[in-house]
C-alpha cells in the first residue's frame, strides 16, 4: 500500500461528502474562469476597438467613461496636422435602442477609418459608406437585428437603410452599427464632437513627444498609449477587480466546503487516526494525510471546474442573444491564478482539521471507542 | 601484561517499568500507583487481573500511547519520555494487538498489514513479501485481498496479529487479544499467536483476565488496585 492509496481509500469511503467538497471547489473554479475570461475578453475587445491601426488615444481628460468623452472636431483636425502624425481617426461612440434590442452600440467613423478598411465586406462596399440615410452593420448585429443589405432599420428615433454588412475580428464591433461620423454626430446631438481620436504616428518611438504636444496645446485632452489606457482606465480596473472579487468569494465558499468536508472526515475517523498513530504514524504524517486528502479534492475540483468553465464559456459564446459581446479570453495567468487559489483554499481549509487530527491522543481515542 | 577481557554488557530487559503512577480526569480517577515490573527479552508475561485493574493502561504506557504522571518506562533499555521516542518505539520496537482488533475496515487484509510498514517508510517489495509470509502463517492467504469488514471475528484478529508483527518488533503488547472471540476461536487464535511469538523469539506482554491464557505464559503478574504483583 502507498500513501496515495490510503488517501484515495479515505476519500472514496464517504464519496458523497467528498463529492460535495470537490463540487465546491469545482464551482469556484468554473465561476472564476467564466467571470474572468468574460471580463478580460470584454476588455480585450474594447482595447482592440481602440487600437485598430493606432498607437495613441486622445480623449477628454478626467472623463469617467469614453462614451462621455468630447473631443472637438477642430482638435481632431489639428492633431491630424501635427508633425509626426501619420493618421488620426476620430470615432464617436453611442448607444441606441432598436426594436427588441435595448442596447445597440454605434460607431461614428469616417470612410477611411481602418476598421472599415480592414473588415470583410459581406454586402455593400466601403465606397458607398457615407451615403445619406445608410448605415453599415456588423455581421452579428445583422443576425440579431434580422436585417440584410437594403433592409430598413429603426434605431432610436431614426430610420436608416442597411448599406452594407461587414465582418470584423472583434465581436464587440461585429455586434455594432457603423454610421458616417457626421450622421452619428447629428443623430446623437453631438455636433462636431468625437469621443476619441485614434492616432497613428509616423515614428512609433516618438510617443512621449506627441503626448507632450497634446498636453501643451489641448489642456482639456489627454493622450495615452493604448497599453497605458488599458491599464489606467477606471472602468477596466473596476471590471477586473469585480471579476477577481466574485471569483475569490466563490472560492471562499468552496474553501469552507473543503474545510467542512475535512472536519467531518476527521471527526468520523478519530479511531482510525488513533490506529494509524498506534502503527507508528507521527503527528506530521497524520497532518500530511489530511492535507493530501484536501489537495486531492482541490486538484479534482480544479480539473472538473476548468472543464465546466470551458463548457460554460462555449455555451455563453454560442448564445445568439448575447450578440457577440462575449469573446472569452482565457489567459495562462488566469488559469495559474485559479489553480493557485484552488490549492491555497484547500490548504487553508485543511489546516484546522489537520491540526485537530494531530492532537488526537491514541490511548484516549481507543479508550472511548 | 595481558589486559583483562572486557566484560560482556548485560542486555537491558525488553520492558522495564518502575514507580509508575497514572490517573485520569485530573487525578480524580487513580489507575496505577507505584506500578513496576520488568520483562526479559523473549519472555512471555501475562498481566492478569480483573477489568478496570489497570492492565490496558499499563500496556498503553509501555507502548508509548500514553504518558505516565510519574515514574520511568524503558523499552529495550531506551526511555520513552519524548514524542519522537514514542513514535520511534511504535514504528520499530512494539506491535499492538487489541481486543477489538482495531483494523481499518475499508482496507484489505494486505493493506491493513502494510500500515506499519507505510509509517516506517519501508520499501514496497520488502513489504509485499513480508505480508505474504505473515498471511500465510495465519492461514489467510486466500483472504488477503478481501476487505477486513468482510471477515469473521477470528480472521480479523489474525489480521491484527499480522499487522502487529509486520515490522518485526522485538516486543508485542497484546490487550485481551481473544476477549471478543468465542471460546473455540479464542483458543485457536491464542495458540497461533503464541506459536508465532515463540518461533520468532519476540517478547510478549499479554493483558488478560482469563486465567487459562495467563497460565500459558512464562510468568504471570497480577495487577490489582494499580499495583503489579508477582504470583
Amino acid at each position: 500500500m502507498t500513501f496515495l492509496r490510503l488517501v484515495r481509500v479515505n476519500l472514496r469511503r464517504h464519496w458523497v461528502r467528498t463529492f460535495i467538497g470537490v463540487a465546491g471547489i469545482a464551482f469556484g473554479c468554473a465561476a472564476m474562469l467564466t467571470i474572468l475570461s468574460i471580463v478580460l475578453g470584454a476588455i480585450g475587445m474594447f482595447e482592440r476597438i481602440l487600437d485598430t491601426d493606432s498607437q495613441v488615444l486622445v480623449f477628454e481628460r478626467n472623463v469617467s467613461d469614453l462614451f462621455f468623452s468630447s473631443v472637438p472636431e477642430t482638435a481632431a483636425a489639428e492633431i491630424r496636422g501635427l508633425p509626426g502624425v501619420a493618421a488620426a481617426h476620430p470615432v464617436l461612440f453611442g448607444i441606441v435602442s432598436a426594436p427588441d434590442h435595448p442596447i445597440v452600440t454605434c460607431f461614428g467613423v469616417e470612410r477611411d477609418n481602418p476598421r472599415l478598411a480592414q473588415a470583410a465586406w459581406l454586402a455593400g462596399s466601403r465606397d458607398r459608406f457615407g451615403s445619406a440615410g445608410e448605415v453599415v452593420v456588423g455581421e452579428r448585429a445583422a443576425a440579431f437585428l434580422r436585417v440584410a443589405a437594403g433592409d430598413h432599420l429603426s434605431l432610436g428615433h431614426g430610420e436608416f437603410t442597411v448599406g452594407g454588412v461587414i465582418r470584423t475580428a472583434n465581436g464587440f464591433e461585429d455586434g455594432g452599427v457603423f454610421l458616417p461620423l457626421a450622421a452619428a454626430q447629428a443623430f446623437f446631438h453631438r455636433e462636431k464632437i468625437a469621443s476619441v481620436v485614434a492616432v497613428k504616428l509616423a515614428d512609433g518611438a516618438r510617443v512621449a513627444e506627441f503626448k507632450e504636444v497634446v498636453a501643451r496645446r489641448f489642456p482639456t485632452l489627454i493622450a495615452l498609449e493604448n497599453r497605458e489606457f488599458a491599464q489606467g482606465y477606471s472602468q477596466f480596473r473596476i471590471l477586473k477587480l469585480t471579476g477577481w472579487a466574485v471569483g475569490v468569494c466563490a472560492f471562499l465558499l468552496g474553501g469552507l466546503g473543503v474545510a467542512n468536508t475535512m472536519l467531518m472526515s476527521v471527526f468520523s475517523r478519530i479511531r482510525e487516526i488513533a490506529i494509524l498513530r498506534v502503527c507508528g504514524f507521527s503527528r506530521a504524517q497524520v497532518a500530511r494525510l489530511i492535507v493530501a486528502e484536501a489537495l486531492t479534492m482541490a486538484a479534482t475540483g480544479l480539473v472538473a471546474g476548468l472543464a465546466l468553465g470551458f463548457a460554460l464559456l462555449a455555451v455563453i459564446e454560442a448564445v445568439p442573444q448575447l450578440n457577440g459581446y462575449v469573446q472569452a479570453s482565457v489567459r495562462p495567468a488566469v488559469l495559474a491564478g485559479i489553480a493557485g487559489t484552488a490549492l491555497f483554499t484547500a490548504l487553508a481549509g485543511a489546516l484546522y482539521p489537520a491540526w485537530f487530527a494531530t492532537r488526537i491522543e491514541p490511548a484516549e481515542a481507543l479508550r472511548y471507542e | 601484561m595481558n589486559e583483562p577481557a572486557p566484560r560482556p554488557t548485560p542486555s537491558p530487559p525488553a520492558v522495564s517499568v518502575s514507580g509508575v503512577w497514572k490517573s485520569f480526569d485530573g487525578g480524580r480517577v487513580p489507575v496505577l500507583a507505584d506500578a513496576g515490573f520488568t520483562v526479559a527479552r523473549g519472555e512471555m508475561v501475562a498481566l492478569w487481573g480483573p477489568s478496570g485493574s489497570g492492565k490496558s493502561t499499563l500496556l498503553h504506557l509501555v507502548g508509548g500511547l500514553d504518558r505516565p504522571d510519574r515514574g520511568e518506562i524503558r523499552v529495550l533499555g531506551e526511555p520513552i519520555n519524548t514524542e519522537a521516542a514514542r513514535v520511534q518505539l511504535r514504528r520499530e520496537s512494539v506491535g499492538f494487538v487489541f481486543q477489538l482488533h482495531h483494523l481499518i475496515p475499508d482496507l484489505t487484509v494486505e493493506d491493513n498489514c502494510a500500515v506499519p510498514a507505510l509509517a516506517a517508510g519501508h520499501p514496497g517489495d520488502a513489504t509485499r513479501s513480508r505480508i505474504a509470509e505473515l498471511v500465510a502463517a495465519v492461514g489467510l492467504t486466500h483472504r488477503r485481498r478481501h476487505r477486513v469488514q468482510d471477515l469473521s471475528g477470528g480472521e480479523r484478529q489474525r489480521v491484527a496479529i499480522c499487522r502487529a508483527l509486520m515490522n518485526r518488533p522485538p516486543v508485542i503488547l497484546a490487550d485481551e487479544p481473544t476477549g471478543s472471540l468465542d471460546e473455540e476461536t479464542a483458543d485457536k487464535v491464542f495458540a497461533l499467536f503464541r506459536d508465532l511469538v515463540q518461533r520468532t523469539g519476540t517478547t510478549l506482554v499479554l493483558a488478560t483476565h482469563e486465567r487459562r491464557f495467563a497460565e500459558a505464559c512464562d510468568r504471570v503478574l497480577r495487577v490489582s488496585h494499580g499495583r503489579v504483583l508477582s504470583i
